[in-house]
């Protein structure tokens, strides 16, 4: 890039990533176009602009400074976790579960904001913790404890998808940060054993269909296990090059369900085909790459942390969406980011890629690290 | 690693180590996210590449739905090409029961939007009861245009509603054809599973059930049409992709006269009996009525409770197509027959006996049905008079076996190649079937009872048609349902045609002549009636005389004639069940020949009657259901499927299977005629089950 011509701001900006996310978003768009029957109204258009929107929040985000995100890590937790409390208590207040607040302008899901949120307690507490304690119970049982509030608080609403993110971005952070391998095979080994009890006990009705569903989407095509057949249609009829543009009967005809949200993927590849889903794929794959090399990149523990769990938290939406949309994963709801319609989707995302941006900027100017 | 990190909480852990370990499980989960996205993009290839064409069928198959038009039904017309069956476009809504999500729910509320009664209702839950999930069940037709849009509307709330505009069958003369014609209804689970052709499980479509409408079935079919439509997931059209029109069935065009059925169905009245009529030229058959029938309108919707109460309670088997299925002793109306056969076999039509009321075979005492005595009787008298006893001494000196040929030669005892749904062709007795049969030497009362149509002798109504319609015209007539075969050549009986003409003439004196049926005559001058009265004793005399006291132990009354006498044209026979006597059933054989020649007298005559009988048989077939709605409402018992196929079993039953021995001689039962016209006007309505008041002031003694 010519630093004569382009300002310093823009040319420090990560391009190699920013680049392939704007076409993945305008691929998001066009899908979301197409599914609203080639309308821009309702979903495309407030796409586009929320992605803009939270564009300029990741770059505001990515200003400030290491020490402001240190010293916000545990503000920010508390806060989110009070207003999980608030939402329980609304809900439990209306009769009903509830996992949303409104703002008036925008519903918010506090639960969404806890994904990052984790990631940003734990990189702020591994930090903090002397490097000898790593391998004792005060470097598992605080970070156990912060991961379990917010999680106990949002299967409450009941919402498992959530709740697994949550877990995961935690585990990612604390394997990252260096735990003892042996924990995590023996929690391994626990989850396996406890997995089958969990799920006769734990898990609501609906919950236990879905995974049953999983295992054998056939066994009631027209029931529980409608979603993942129709989405395995949308994505096997779509080919090598899918039907063309606007040409998706399975969304447009309504037989996928939630083709703007959660099964955005299958609406895409119904009408790009294997190539547009090998895009999506590969554009994830960019900016995750780019994620965790700026995680390895930079020099300190906080900032790594950080950044990795960052990626991490966007790859588990990722993986999981992608795997339930193929008939791999059951039936959660989690959207795909940055194809998927949804505020507080895209708000989760950008927060992440932001910080991602923030780190990259610090790498760059090692000087702020004093 | 894993061997470095195990037990690194005892070492020394440094910044710099945990660096280090960092560094290596970002390559790790790098690895791992590397690794699911290559997992994905595999499953992605196999979905859309392995597996496109399955999922491009099963994407096809969503989109677009193939529903099949049926297709028209044939038309079934009479020999004019008037309509016995047609189709009349209606609206109608169908449910398929494995597609409907809340059954209770959705069937409560297409119960409210079309308005049906609780009777309705309950036949609907009955049908619902027994369908398999994939065949569509009828819940209701024929339907205005305001119910059925009421229903249209809210189809995306109703899953498994069907909605259809189409054609249902249309019998214009309703219980008249009931039994010749039959009906039609659902597919049944085992008739798909038999035919496994997907119309049938079409909403809408119908198949034969009974009658013509079930021989003809593959004829009557027709190809359906298929509409190919966009629909979205909760089964709204988006557009239409194609259609392709039905082919209607074939039209079976037949011998019957429509006017003619109608009639003789309705003259039969509320009486249980049969009409048959058929053509001397040809072996066309005009007419064939059994009644009392149902209406195959309301039978194509499935048969409910009340219609199977009403059926039940009915002792004069509507079910059972009498001209085909009912045996009955043929009574003297084998007379001409037997007559033919003493020519035959050499006998002087002139040779005469002396009837004293009786004759003493043995040392048994053969009975008249005149004790008075006829006097002195040679063939013609045997005949007009009906004596018995010139039978009893002719039959004794030619033996049975001259006259068993006859019978059979005349059409008695034999099954014709008809298309109906089954035939009970009876018994002509003779010695070698009756060793057959019981194992027992052929007695002299035998030949007795057989000469005078009692005894082991059963026929059929259609039987006693073609005997007479061969008699009539001496030749071998096959009766005949399908039209276009009016020229066919009919081969002659060789019967040397003065047997024949000695024969009709003493038939034309039954009725024209000092006969048994005077008042059988046509109300025509120049038509002359030919024909001989039946009467046949259901019960001996020791349980009831024949003529008053139980129905069921009435006599059988049967009429044979054909008309003119001389150049014989129509050919008609009529049994009416249990109706004291020959006087119950030559009134009808009158009016239906009349209306051969004259349909408007004789029609102005059936409306008189028919306002004393309540209407015409489809008129009380309603009203009688109206008095079981409002009588029983919605407790009637429900109707097993075994009750069902039994019901229709017992209708088809055949009487000849336990026919009990006969050890002696049967009485002849008096013919009406000679007491003369205060008997007369009994015998024209010996009804038990009409209005009696009403009656006799309509049509008591008028002739």
């Amino acid at each position: 890039m010519n630093r004569s011509v382009v300002p310093d701001a823009v040319a420090r900006q990560p391009w190699q990533m920013l680049i392939p996310l704007f076409a993945l978003v305008s691929l998001g768009g066009a899908v979301l176009y197409s599914a609203a029957g080639g309308h821009l109204q309702p979903y495309a258009l407030s796409h586009v602009i929320r992605f803009l929107v939270f564009l300029v929040m990741a770059i505001v985000i990515s200003r400030f400074s290491r020490n402001l995100f240190r010293q916000a890590a545990y503000p920010i937790y508390g806060g989110i976790v009070v207003l999980l409390v608030l939402v329980e208590s609304i809900g439990a207040m209306g009769g009903g579960s509830q996992r949303w607040l409104n703002l008036g302008f925008m519903t918010l899901q506090p639960s969404e904001l806890m994904k990052p949120a984790i990631v940003l307690v734990l990189a702020k507490f591994y930090e903090s913790l002397p490097a000898s304690m790593i391998g004792s119970w005060r470097g598992l049982v605080p970070a156990g404890v912060l991961i379990g509030i917010p999680a106990f608080l949002v299967i409450l609403q009941p919402d498992l998808g959530t709740a697994l993110a949550i877990c995961f971005g935690g585990a990612i952070i604390m394997f990252l940060a260096g735990l003892p391998l042996w924990w995590f095979v023996s929690a391994g080994v626990g989850a396996l054993i406890a997995i089958p009890i969990a799920f006769f006990t734990l898990l609501h009705g609906y919950q236990r269909n879905r995974v049953l569903t999983f295992l054998n989407p056939e066994e009631d095509p027209l029931g529980t296990g409608y979603h993942i057949t129709q989405s395995k249609i949308a994505i096997g009829s779509g080919g090598i090059f899918g039907k063309g543009f606007g040409n998706g009967s399975q969304s447009h005809l309504q037989y996928l369900p939630e083709p703007h949200t959660d099964f955005v993927f299958a609406t895409m590849a119904e009408e790009w085909g294997m190539i547009g889903g090998f895009f999506v794929i590969a554009v994830f794959g960019i900016v995750l790459f780019w994620g965790l090399s700026v995680a390895r990149k930079s020099p300190d523990r906080f900032s790594s942390l950080l950044a990795a769990g960052m990626t991490a938290t966007v790859f588990f939406y990722v993986a999981i969406n992608l795997m339930m949309v193929m008939g791999l994963a059951p039936v959660v709801g989690i959207p795909l980011p940055f194809m998927s319609h949804g505020g507080t989707s895209m708000l989760t995302n950008m927060i992440c890629i932001g910080s991602i941006m923030a780190v990259n900027r610090w790498n760059q100017k090692p000087g702020s690290f004093s | 690693m894993k061997f470095n990190f195990k037990f690194n909480f005892k070492r020394h852990v440094s910044m710099a180590t945990l660096r280090n370990s960092f560094d290596r499980r970002t390559v790790v989960l790098g690895s791992v996210q590397g690794g699911i996205g290559v997992l994905l993009a595999a499953r992605m290839s196999y979905l859309a590449v392995a597996q496109n064409e399955k999922y491009k069928l099963d994407a096809e198959s969503n989109r677009v739905n193939l529903s099949l038009i049926p297709p028209r039904r044939g038309w079934i017309l009479d020999r004019r090409g008037t309509p016995l069956a047609s189709n009349r476009a209606d609206f109608r809504v169908d449910v398929i029961p494995e597609r409907m999500q809340d059954s209770a729910r959705t069937i409560a509320q297409l119960g409210k939007l079309l308005e049906l009664s609780p009777v309705d209702m309950q036949d609907l839950e009955d049908k619902l009861d027994k369908a398999r999930g994939f065949a569509p069940v009828e819940v209701a037709s024929n339907l205005d245009w305001e119910r059925f849009a009421a229903v249209s509307v809210r189809l995306p709330d109703l899953p498994g509603v069907v909605t259809q505009r189409g054609y249902s069958r249309d019998y214009p003369t309703g219980p008249s054809v009931g039994h010749l014609i039959g009906y039609v209804g659902a597919a049944s689970a085992e008739e798909y599973e038999k035919d496994h052709d997907p119309i049938l499980i079409t909403p809408g479509y119908k198949v034969g059930k009974d009658g013509l409408e079930k021989i003809f079935e593959h004829e009557l079919r027709g190809k359906p049409g298929a509409r190919r439509v966009e629909v979205t997931a909760s089964g709204r059209i988006v557009r239409d992709l194609d259609t392709r029109e039905d082919v209607p069935g074939k039209t079976i065009k037949l011998t019957i006269d429509s006017g003619l059925q109608d009639y003789a169905a309705r003259r039969i009245g509320v009486e249980s009996g049969a009409v048959v009529v058929m053509d001397c030229h040809s072996g066309d058959v005009l007419a064939m009525a059994s009644m009392p029938s149902f209406d195959p309108n309301s039978f194509s919707d499935g048969i409910g409770r009340l219609e199977w109460k009403m059926l039940a309670d009915d002792d004069h088997v509507p079910l059972r197509n009498k001209v085909l299925r009912g045996l009955y002793p043929p009574g003297s109306t084998v007379k001409p027959m037997v007559a033919l056969s003493f020519m035959e076999a050499g006998l002087d039509p002139d040779e005469s006996v002396f009837c004293g009321g009786g004759l003493r075979v043995g040392n048994r005492v053969f009975h008249c049905w005149n004790r008075r005595g006829h006097g002195q009787v040679n063939m013609a008298k045997g005949i007009y008079q009906s004596c018995d006893v010139y039978f009893y001494h002719f039959a004794q000196r030619i033996g049975m076996d001259p006259i068993a040929a006859m019978a059979r030669r005349l059409g008695l005892g034999q099954e014709f190649k008809l298309p109906v749904v089954g035939q009970s062709y009876g018994t002509v007795p003779d010695p070698a079937w009756k060793l057959r049969k019981y194992g027992k030497e052929w007695q002299t009362f035998d030949t007795v009872n057989a000469t005078i149509g009692q005894g082991y002798f059963l026929v059929n109504p259609l039987q006693q048609a073609v005997m007479a319609s061969r008699i009539a015209s001496g030749k071998v007539l096959m009766p005949r349902l399908l039209y276009g075969h009016e020229n066919d050549p009919v081969a002659s009986l060789g019967i040397p045609q003065d047997h024949l003409d000695y024969v009709h003439q003493a038939m034309s004196d039954v009725v024209n002549g000092p006969g048994t049926a005077h008042r059988a005559a046509l109300p025509f001058d120049d038509i002359k009636l030919a024909g001989k009265t039946g009467t046949a004793q259901v019960v001996g005399l020791h349980i009831s005389s024949g003529k008053t006291g139980p129905w069921k132990y009435r006599d059988h009354g049967h009429f044979i004639c054909y008309a003119p006498f001389d150049k014989p044209r129509y050919a008609c026979a009529v049994i009416i069940e249990h109706g004291g006597g020959s006087s119950a059933a030559y009134p009808i054989a009158r009016d239906v020949m009349t209306y051969l020649w004259d349909p408007e007298l004789a029609l102005e005559k059936l409306h008189e009657f028919e306002k004393g009988w309540g209407g015409t048989a489809k008129e009380r077939l309603d009203a009688r259901y109206q008095s079981y709605v409002s009588q029983y409402g919605v407790s009637a018992p429900k109707v097993s499927a075994e009750e069902e196929s039994r019901k229709v079993r017992e209708s088809e039953e055949d009487q000849t299977a336990n026919q009990p021995i006969v050890r002696d001689a049967q009485s002849p039962r008096p013919e009406p005629v000679a007491t003369g016209s205060a008997e007369a006007g009994a015998a024209e309505n010996p009804n038990p089950r009409a209005n009696s008041g009403d009656r006799t002031t309509t049509n008591g003694g008028t002739q």
